[in-house]
C-alpha cells in the first residue's frame, strides 16, 4: 500500500462524488458516478483486495451504468438540482 | 492529535464520503439524484470495510501459491492480507445492483404515471389526485 497513490485516488474520488450529486444534466452525473466506481476499483486494487476490485469493475462500474442510462432514457434527462 | 488525524486520514475520507452520500438522499429532490446518493453511500461503507482489512508492511494479496499439492504448504497468515472482509463485500456489491435495478424499475412507473421526476411535484400532484378522489 502506497500512501501517495492511496490519498490521489481517495481525493479523485471525493471529487467525483461531489461532482455526480451536483450537475445538473442527469446523464452526465451517471456517467460521472461510472467513474466514481472505477475509481473506487482501482482503490480496491491498490489496497489488495483483487476479488472485491474486479467484481466493481464487472458489475457496479459497467452494469449499473447502463442499468441508469436505460432508466434516464425511459423517463427525462433534466434535472431541477 | 494531529499525528492521530493525519495517520487515520483514509477514515476520514470515507466518513466525508459517507455523509456526501446521506447528504444527497436527503436534500436533493430528484430521485435519481436520490438514487445516485444512495449508491455513493453504499460504497462508501463497502470502502470502509474492505480498508480494515488492509495491513501495513510486506503482505501479500491472499492467494495460495503452491496450492492443489504443489509444493508445500508452509503459509503465516501474518503475511497475508485478511481476506474475511473482501469475501463480505463481494456480497454487498451484488446487493447493491440488486437494489438499484428495483428502483430504477418502481423510478419508470412513478414517470410513467406522474410524468415528471421531482419528488415535490410528485407530492402535489398525489395530494390532489387524493382530494380528487374524496
Amino acid at each position: 500500500m502506497i500512501w501517495q497513490l492511496d490519498f490521489l485516488l481517495c481525493v479523485l474520488v471525493l471529487i467525483c462524488a461531489i461532482a455526480a450529486i451536483n450537475i445538473k444534466d442527469l446523464l452526465s452525473a451517471v456517467i460521472i458516478l461510472g467513474a466514481f466506481s472505477f475509481f473506487m476499483c482501482l482503490l480496491w486494487a491498490e489496497m489488495g483486495a483483487v476479488d472485491v476490485a474486479f467484481t466493481e469493475a464487472a458489475v457496479a462500474t459497467s452494469v449499473s451504468t447502463i442499468l441508469f442510462v436505460g432508466a434516464i432514457i425511459k423517463t427525462t434527462r433534466r434535472s431541477k438540482d | 492529535m494531529l499525528d492521530f488525524i493525519i495517520a487515520k486520514y483514509n477514515f476520514w475520507i470515507y466518513v466525508v464520503l459517507m455523509m456526501i452520500g446521506l447528504f444527497a438522499m436527503l436534500a436533493k429532490r430528484n430521485l435519481v439524484k436520490k438514487l445516485i446518493g444512495m449508491n455513493i453511500f453504499q460504497t462508501a461503507i463497502i470502502l470502509y470495510y474492505v480498508s480494515i482489512g488492509v495491513k501495513k508492511g510486506k503482505v501479500h494479496v491472499p492467494i495460495l501459491v503452491g496450492a492443489h499439492g504443489h509444493g508445500e504448504h508452509l503459509f503465516k497468515a501474518a503475511d497475508y492480507l485478511n481476506p474475511l472482509p473482501h469475501v463480505l463485500m463481494l456480497t454487498a456489491i451484488v446487493v447493491s445492483i440488486a437494489t438499484t435495478g428495483v428502483a430504477l424499475a418502481v423510478l419508470i412507473l412513478i414517470y410513467r404515471r406522474y410524468n415528471t421526476l421531482n419528488e415535490d411535484e410528485i407530492i402535489e400532484l398525489r395530494q390532489a389526485e387524493q382530494e380528487a378522489e374524496v
